[in-house]
């Protein structure tokens, strides 16, 4: 079952941007592509704990800021010869809002 | 016995309702017909062949007042209906008549969306929706010298923007998104269709922000931008969206969201009334193109006569009506991890197509330029037909279906000895070919020979290719050292690209260079933000987003993820205030670092990005500004004491170094730029390991490039000796501008001079004193752009509200 919670408008985020979510379990990044596709994953890189949210935004890909891994938002995984994975979350824009399903927020903090 | 039915609106929708209706039961209803326009179904998507005078607005009307009668409908035209009383199932009209109905149809359209700008209610601000605006705009084209503004660069802005052009009016299209018809289009697309507007001389204007509607006497006399630009104008086309009607339904009870809420048989709330067209919302979607209305319209007349159907949403499509300006986009184009793209681009004829496919299938497609195969393409979207096996022709359309790829290089090698190869300098392979059978056997001795490539530099890959056909194995085609993997050509072919051909945009550069991907990486980007924003900081507008992080958040991130802070010290000057503003920061904001640097200056280490812009201000309280730590661009200019203090000091260091920084501040740079002053040669600035270093001798000043004391440890090389201090500012001035303007990014200066020679530097900015003039010129144009202080930009509410802060706080919420 989907949990949605409005977080904020599209137009908070940047195009092939991100901003953060403060959770309880830690910070989810949210970005916007060129093409106003919006995706949500966990805010740190699997490699040295970079911040993803203030990395390259290009295509549907994330450049993490310290040392450019590149992770596709679609799966959290990262590309390349690079190996890692981050969380992915599901995410909405319906009426020009973002909707996050903290479901799985949740859910991973009760397992 | 006959029943009654009311229709409210004679759109298009409507109108192919009642159409369908008597088609298929002639006598079902007794139909009355209310529209507040004084007339009656007319093709309203014609108007613009209408505004730029291909048609009448006889030629467009669909249903005649003889077409009323035959049918037996009664027109209530220019009426409007006040209100709807569902419990007597009564329409009410504006002179009190009230009409009874057994069904009711509501028509009522959309309004279009007036921006509640300052001044939207002076006369001569109006929308574009029906024919007293259209006739509006032909008067316009009457006046001599007459000026419109168009607001809004979707399809029907620049519509209306086309025919008011046609008519002879100057016409500005001001649009807020980056790029144009951004709804249907993508940004490499936008741009074609932008600088086809621009070669019609129509202006045009994105990612600009209107502030306010300035009048005279009632009467719109400018727009004026929130960045200050004045656009004067006799008239204000409004084509920024529309809304649909939904007041009178609202009114009378019905649901209504967005639109009126209808089920999948297009009934409302109360099963006696229906609705159709734009004002209708369907499974939260709401319908401004013709094709889903008549959609909806069939499904209205199966309900009214009692048959079973059902609106199914479909896919659209798009075709823009501005003669010359050839444009389609279907489906959906944007980027998914299991999507991928074909692109096919030709700068030399403006042709752009992209197909976005999903499964083997196509699902979106955006063309310009060259819309031949767009129905093909659009059948394709439809039928979800599995393309697998035609994929590698794909693009080219159903001609090329079936044919083999060819082998460029057998291709080059068919091609006539007349064949032109490069189009800048009009060379033909046959001279290519002489050239090389002369001893011109690579490609820098062809293009020295024969010019060929050595202009906007496209057809490089080209001459190699003959170069190849011509010696065999002899010749082995270097391969190609791209930017990234978004590109084959090299940063400077980049670079040449942008000058040579006025590249302004990033989709710019991406659609002329043939970009293989849609927005390009994190290696290309900021690369080509540089390039742009050094070539054109007047029209180039710098982007935050193709920035690494330190320049985008103007601090160093660290390893954790907290930031750096640096304040300039001009020339490593301070003073007792500014460090006790520094203490205070310090102690305000908890960092738990403060170092002080190798530039001469003070960082604060660990700092929040939350707590940026409260530090920023309070150091901006105290004078100071962004020390630029964090950028390629000027960095320090350190400085020993000089005369005024020591003992063997021949000149002011001091107070050259602090007019160097205040003269270079805020500048990029290719990579990052350090300089550093000294008072006598004993050098205590340490400044003939700098990138730019300047030693003070009795008799003057000597300027010197290239040092380095990083990974590779060099001394400066000396580029002249000067008299004063003048010749020494302008000197450097001039060094940091031609190094701006040539070399590629990430470069140090220490390797761009070792790439194009010492010699070469001087034989511009030495000997040539005009050139010298020029590039401190251009430089200077450059900082009154970017001289500033990006803290004191950054550290406003709407910036922490819209950057700094995160977009929600979920922590508090309750975790079930």
């Amino acid at each position: 079952m989907s949990d949605w919670i409005d977080i904020g408008a599209l137009d908070d985020i940047p195009q092939r941007g991100a901003r953060l979510v403060k959770t309880q379990l830690g910070c989810v990044a949210v970005f916007r592509t060129a093409e106003d596709r919006v995706f949500a994953m966990d805010d740190t890189c699997p490699h040295k704990k970079g911040p993803l949210s203030e990395g390259i935004v290009h295509g549907e890909s994330v450049t993490c800021p310290l040392h450019n891994w590149v992770f596709d938002m679609n799966t959290g995984q990262a590309q390349g010869a690079d190996e890692g994975q981050v969380a992915t979350y599901d995410i909405d824009v319906r009426d020009g809002r973002i909707l996050l399903d903290v479901n799985r927020l949740s859910a991973r903090s009760a397992a | 016995m006959t029943e009654k039915l009311v229709i409210i609106g004679a759109g298009m929708a409507s109108g192919r309702a009642l159409e369908e209706l008597l088609k298929q039961a002639p006598d079902a209803y007794d139909v009355t017909l209310f529209n507040a326009e004084p007339r009656g179904n007319y093709d309203r998507i014609m108007l613009s062949p209408v505004l730029s005078g291909d048609k009448k607005f006889d030629d467009i009307i669909i249903h005649t007042s003889d077409w009323y009668e035959e049918n037996g409908v009664t027109c209530r035209f220019g009426e409007k209906v006040a209100k709807v009383d569902r419990e007597r199932k009564v329409v009410i009209a504006e002179n009190g008549d009230e009409v009874p109905y057994d069904k009711l149809l509501f028509g009522t359209g959309s309004n279009p969306f007036i921006i509640p700008l300052p001044g939207h209610d002076l006369e001569g601000v109006i929308a574009y929706r029906d024919l007293e605006d259209t006739n509006r705009m032909i008067a316009l084209g009457e006046k001599p010298d007459a000026k419109a503004v168009v607001i809004g660069g979707g399809l029907l802005g620049l519509e209306a923007a086309a025919g008011l052009k046609l008519r002879g009016v100057d016409v500005t299209v001001v649009h807020i998104m980056g790029h144009l018809m951004e709804r249907q289009l993508d940004e490499a697309a936008g741009y074609l269709l932008r600088k086809a507007l621009l070669d019609k001389g129509i202006k045009v204007m994105c990612s600009a922000n209107s502030k306010e509607i300035v009048g005279e006497d009632g009467h719109v006399k400018a727009l004026m931008l929130d960045d200050g630009t004045e656009l004067p104008c006799d008239l204000l086309v409004m084509a920024v969206g529309i809304r649909p009607n939904v007041a009178l339904a609202g009114d009378a009870g019905l649901s209504v969201g967005r639109g009126i809420h209808v089920d999948d048989q297009m009934i409302t709330s109360d099963e006696n009334i229906l609705a159709v067209g734009e004002c209708v919302e369907h499974d939260g979607n709401i319908f401004g193109l013709v094709a889903p209305l008549y959609d909806q319209a069939k499904v209205v007349a199966k309900t009214l006569i009692g048959e079973e159907a059902t609106f199914v949403q479909r896919e659209i499509s798009t075709k823009l009506k501005v003669t010359g300006c050839d444009l389609f986009s279907a489906g959906d184009f944007a980027e998914g991890d299991t999507r991928e793209d074909i692109v096919f681009r030709d700068p030399a004829r403006g042709v752009y197509k992209r197909l976005v496919l999903e499964d083997n299938k196509i699902v979106g497609a955006v063309m310009y330029g060259d819309t031949a195969d767009s129905n093909w393409f659009f059948g394709m979207i439809k039928s979800g037909e599995d393309i697998s096996e035609m994929r590698e022709t794909l693009i080219f359309g159903p001609a090329f279906q079936g044919g083999a790829p060819l082998d460029p290089m057998a291709a080059v090698a068919a091609l006539p000895d007349d064949a032109e190869i490069c189009g800048c300098n009009g060379i033909s392979k046959g001279e290519i070919v002489s050239a090389i059978n002369d001893g011109a056997t690579d490609l820098a001795a062809v293009r020295a020979v024969t010019k060929a490539s050595g202009s906007c530099g496209t057809c490089t890959g080209l001459v190699e290719q003959v170069l190849g056909v011509t010696l065999g194995d002899d010749f082995v085609i270097p391969a190609a050292q791209g930017m990234c993997n978004c590109t084959d050509l090299s940063h400077e072919d980049v670079r040449r690209m942008i000058k040579s051909q006025e590249l302004k945009s990033m989709a710019a550069v991406m659609q002329e260079c043939g970009w293989k991907t849609s927005c390009g990486c994190h290696s290309c980007r900021p690369a080509l933000n540089f390039y742009l924003l050094a070539d054109w900081p007047l029209e180039y507008q710098d982007d935050p987003q193709s920035r690494f992080v330190n320049e985008r958040n103007h601090a160093n991130i660290q390893k954790d993820g907290t930031y750096s802070v640096v304040p300039r010290m001009w020339g490593g000057i301070t003073t007792p205030d500014e460090l006790r503003a520094i203490a205070d920061a310090a102690d305000k904001y908890n960092v738990p670092t403060v170092k002080v640097t190798g530039g001469q200056r003070i960082d604060l280490l660990g700092v929040k990005k939350e707590d940026l812009p409260a530090m920023w201000y309070d150091l901006n309280q105290a004078g100071m500004v962004s020390g630029h730590a964090y950028s390629k661009g000027l960095r320090t200019v350190k400085t020993c004491v000089g005369k005024d203090h020591c003992r063997f000091g021949t000149q002011d260091s001091t107070g050259l170094g602090i007019k160097l920084e205040k003269l270079l501040w805020g500048s990029w740079t290719p990579h990052k730029v350090k300089l550093g002053v000294s008072g006598c040669p004993r050098n205590c600035a340490e400044a003939t390991c700098k990138d730019i270093g300047i030693v003070c001798v009795d008799s003057g000043y000597e300027v010197s490039v290239g040092g380095a004391a990083g990974m590779d440890v060099r001394e400066t090389e000396l580029l002249a000796k000067v008299a004063t201090e003048e010749e020494a500012i302008a000197l450097t001035t001039a060094f940091m501008q031609i190094y701006r303007e040539n070399a590629k990014y990430l470069d140090r200066a220490y390797k761009w001079v070792a790439k194009v020679g010492l010699d070469w530097v001087k034989e511009q900015i030495v000997d040539d004193l005009a050139q010298r003039a020029e590039l401190v010129e251009r430089f200077e144009l450059s900082q009154t752009i970017y001289r500033k202080d990006p803290w004191a930009e950054q550290a406003t509410p709407e910036y922490n509200r819209k950057k700094w802060q995160p977009m929600a706080d979920l922590s508090l919420e309750a975790a079930e």
